[in-house]
């Protein structure tokens, strides 16, 4: 078995090739290294950075605790606001958020290394006791859907106030996207699970995992709900052949790759992905990663419209990976497959070989009980309030707010905070 | 290539860079090393007589570090040479016959009586030495037993060491300075009066440079205690300019030749002190961070400073000295604003908190984050210029004579004023 093995195989790599291709994407700072990139921050006035951050983190009062040498109050300060600041650390944006936003990336170019500093004392915080206590009980009870990022943070903030939390869980394990939609190189080590349990130690929640109870019940017996449940579904595509053995959608293919060993999972000789956004990028990286001798992620639009950053594009660049823009799949040949052709704007076809198509053109809601929608999402006030009383959601599924883990902490804790004073005001909800 | 030849009281050296009487001038394998670089003479570390000093043998410097462990400075409480004498004689001799161009000039601390002093000065014009450097600086230790900085400390005992110095050798004597008095002029005076060929200063500083807060004791730690020590480096070179400038502008004292001593690490500060009157600069903690070869860009930055401007080493010595005055001469009809680049802006902010917390309320920061100045609340008291990272970002720019000062509502004078004539100064003179 080798990177020339045709067909969808696994093995194709040495072991030391996959340790080193699914390490850590950006091994952490050492001590000097963030009192150096700590130096750096000018600690601004009402900084651009904090504003740019959907979870509104005091960038430069965490950055001078570091340079001051107490990680422990810098990990304080970013929980305050953002109780997945390791995660969030890991897999933010930071490149179009609050590095963009750093006035050293105006001056210089060269941002304040906010990302890498905030792991740094996330990294130390977490390996002391849990920060937070709990207020006196309330005796409360709320039911949050789905355990991702968005659910985490609403039950999180909920158990501080006070209140019990009950977490259903559709899948086998808590963490949602974390757990199983990031790149593996993004959250090494079993990150996200130890992140779950150590958020989850501040006490009063329960985690119910491989539950999906009705909302009309949920909503009876508890005295309120947070939907977090993101977006269950995928879009597919309308091609003859597209059942093909060999086609797969993107999302699968990343949450096999974060619950197995990456010597274990198959991947074709040539793979083809199709999609713009992070996905994308994602499943087409690790299928590189994995071994695959040729991997194109083929785009319908311009270069410029693909939601996946810059950053995220010269990654994928930088791993081997073909960007082919401008080029709409039409046609699926053989089964299982062989080849994908795209048409080009100047009516042009071209056929890719490709033993594996892994598809990433966006999720979608996954229909049911829910409260009203618009364009596929739950619609929701700034605080989370839904068309239903007593109803609350944030992250993925909701319509406000980029599809990120950091917007969906924010929309959690938000709706938290939203949730404590309706039940503590006794107002309606 | 500008001269940098220096003749300081009679001592020459092909630059007037000399390293400091300190653990880097201790021994003869550390000054050959020096001379290899380029340095132009050294002020050998301060002899003694024997039985020679012992020292502490735990950690005997302390540090101030900036960002990324930048050394801002040092605290020692090393003593004078810890070797016998006649091992240091020897090696002075031999380098001078090595090293005839570069400056030699030998510390000394002996107590404070003339028979040590009588005894100790024959024994080093014997190697050929240029010159001799009285240690009336060290703060620490040595201090405790009659010398260094306790002499230093009472100008009687100055006059009278420097007196019993010079009427027992030909060599010139410079008199060190400890900075750890309350006006430097009288000690310069006391060693004019006793005689003294030149001051050199500053000695350094008494200091404790930080405590362990675990061990809850002064570093650097000796088994759990620490003992003040003498402190130098770029941190204490303001306080060094200061007591530089009041030695040369002080007219009892003018005309008294000047080694400047303190925080020296680059050209521009060594320019700074000789605009301020040095006529020969000492260095000590640039080359215990970097190693001698700092001295290579203190002479190229020195000769393509004196080039581009024209001048001669002579013409740089005290030309910055009729500049310096007292504050009530400084002229209160100099009425200037800051101004932001807003090219040049970064929007941090600094610029804003510093004045709206500190200071006049000042600047606005306007929608977008654009700080602009606010004419009738600016008193032009620099802030602003002092805390922007950005080189050249805020400026101070002066209003015109005939313009109207928005904050007073008074028009600018041409004319100049300062407090002397000043209304509210009860003891004002009236102008003429």
């Amino acid at each position: 078995m080798s990177i020339w093995t045709k067909g969808i195989a696994a093995g194709r790599l040495d072991a030391p090739d996959y340790d080193r291709n699914f390490a850590d994407l950006h091994p952490p700072l050492d001590p000097h290294e963030a009192m150096v990139a700590a130096d750096r921050c000018y600690f601004c006035h009402d900084a651009p950075c904090v504003a740019a951050c959907p979870t509104a983190i005091d960038v430069p009062l965490f950055i001078r605790q570091i340079a001051t040498g107490t990680p422990a109050a810098a990990a304080r300060t970013i929980f305050e606001q953002n109780i997945l600041g390791g995660m969030c650390a890991r897999v933010c944006p930071t490149e179009t958020l609050c590095e963009e936003a750093c006035v050293r990336e105006a001056a210089e170019g060269r941002p304040v290394r906010i990302g890498a500093l905030q792991r740094h004392a996330t990294d130390r915080g977490m390996a002391g006791p849990h920060p937070f206590g709990r207020a006196a009980p309330t005796g409360k009870r709320i039911a949050v859907l789905g355990a991702g990022p968005a659910g985490l943070a609403c039950a999180h903030r909920l158990a501080m106030k006070g209140h019990d939390v009950v977490i259903h869980e559709v899948r086998p394990k808590p963490g949602g996207l974390n757990e199983y939609g990031i790149a593996a190189y993004k959250t090494p080590d079993g990150f996200a699970r130890a992140e779950v349990d150590w958020l989850l130690s501040i006490g009063g929640i329960e985690v119910a995992t491989g539950n999906a109870p009705d909302l009309a019940a949920l909503r009876a017996e508890f005295d309120a709900v947070f939907l977090g449940t993101g977006l269950g579904d995928v879009n597919g595509l309308d091609l003859d052949g597209i059942g093909a053995a060999g086609v797969e959608d993107a999302v699968a293919f990343i949450a096999r790759l974060r619950q197995s060993a990456p010597k274990d999972i198959a991947v074709g000789r040539d793979v083809v992905v199709v999609g713009g956004g992070m996905t994308a990028v994602d499943a087409a990286v690790q299928a590189k990663l994995l071994g695959a001798l040729n991997v194109t992620l083929a785009y319908r639009g311009p270069r410029e419209a693909m939601k996946a950053s810059r950053y995220e594009q010269d990654l994928a660049a930088s791993r081997g990976v073909n960007i082919l823009t401008d080029a709409a799949p039409v046609a699926v040949e053989g089964d299982p497959l062989t080849s994908v052709t795209f048409a080009l704007p100047s009516g042009d076809r071209v056929t890719v070989p490709a033993d594996q198509m892994l598809l990433a053109i966006g999720q979608t809601l996954a229909t049911g009980d829910l409260p009203e929608t618009a364009g596929g999402r739950i619609v929701v006030t700034e605080t989370g309030r839904t068309s239903l009383p007593k109803t609350w959601a944030g992250g993925d599924c909701t319509n406000r707010g980029e599809n990120l883990t950091v917007t969906a902490v924010a929309q959690g804790r938000d709706a938290a905070e939203d949730i404590h004073a309706m039940l503590t005001e006794g107002a309606d909800g | 290539m500008a001269d940098l030849t220096t003749d300081f009281v009679g001592i020459r050296s092909p630059n007037p860079f000399w390293l400091a009487s300190a653990p880097p001038t201790d021994k003869e394998y550390n000054v050959r090393r020096a001379f290899q670089a380029g340095w132009g003479g050294v002020v050998w570390k301060t002899l003694g007589l024997d039985p020679h000093i012992v020292n502490v043998n735990g950690p005997r410097y302390g540090v101030v570090h900036g960002a990324d462990r930048q050394v801002l400075g040092l605290n020692n409480i090393e003593l004078i040479t810890d070797r016998p004498l006649e091992v240091n004689l020897r090696e002075i001799k031999q380098v001078v016959r090595d090293w005839p161009d570069r400056a030699m000039v030998v510390s000394l601390m002996v107590p404070c009586e003339e028979a040590p002093w009588r005894e100790i000065l024959p024994l080093v014009e014997a190697t050929g030495a240029h010159g001799v450097e009285l240690n009336f600086g060290c703060p620490h230790g040595m201090s405790e037993r009659g010398m260094g900085s306790a002499v230093g400390q009472v100008p009687e005992y100055i006059e009278m060491v420097t007196r019993w110095v010079k009427a027992a050798t030909r060599m010139p004597v410079i008199v060190k300075l400890t900075p750890n008095i309350t006006d430097i002029r009288k000690p310069a005076l006391a060693a004019m009066r006793g005689g003294a060929d030149a001051v050199s200063l500053i000695n350094t500083v008494n200091s404790i440079t930080s405590v362990d807060l675990d061990l809850f004791a002064p570093e650097p730690t000796i088994d759990g205690k620490g003992a003040h020590g003498g402190y130098c480096g770029p941190a204490v070179k303001p306080i060094a300019l200061n007591m530089v400038a009041e030695i040369a502008r002080d007219p009892e004292l003018k005309g008294l030749p000047i080694s400047g001593i303190g925080g020296i690490a680059t050209w521009r500060d060594a320019a700074e002190f000789m605009a301020l009157g040095a006529g020969s600069v000492q260095v000590c903690t640039a080359a215990m961070t970097y190693g001698f070869k700092v001295v290579e860009e203190m002479i190229s930055g020195l000769s393509l400073y004196l080039d581009d401007k024209g001048m001669s080493l002579a013409d740089l010595t005290g030309r910055a000295v009729p500049n310096v005055t007292d504050w009530q001469y400084l002229n209160l009809n100099y009425v200037t604003k800051a101004r932001i680049d807003q090219d040049l802006c970064i929007k941090c902010g600094r610029c804003y908190a510093a004045c709206e917390d500190t200071s006049h309320q000042a600047i606005a920061m306007k929608p977008g984050r654009v700080f602009e100045v606010i004419d009738a609340e600016c008193v032009a008291c620099n802030l602003c210029v002092d805390v922007c990272p950005v080189e050249e970002c805020i400026t101070m720019e002066r209003l015109a004579p005939g313009t109207v000062d928005p904050r007073t509502g008074l028009t600018v004078s041409d004319r100049p004023a300062d407090w002397t004539t000043h209304p509210n100064n009860p003891n004002a003179q009236a102008a003429e």
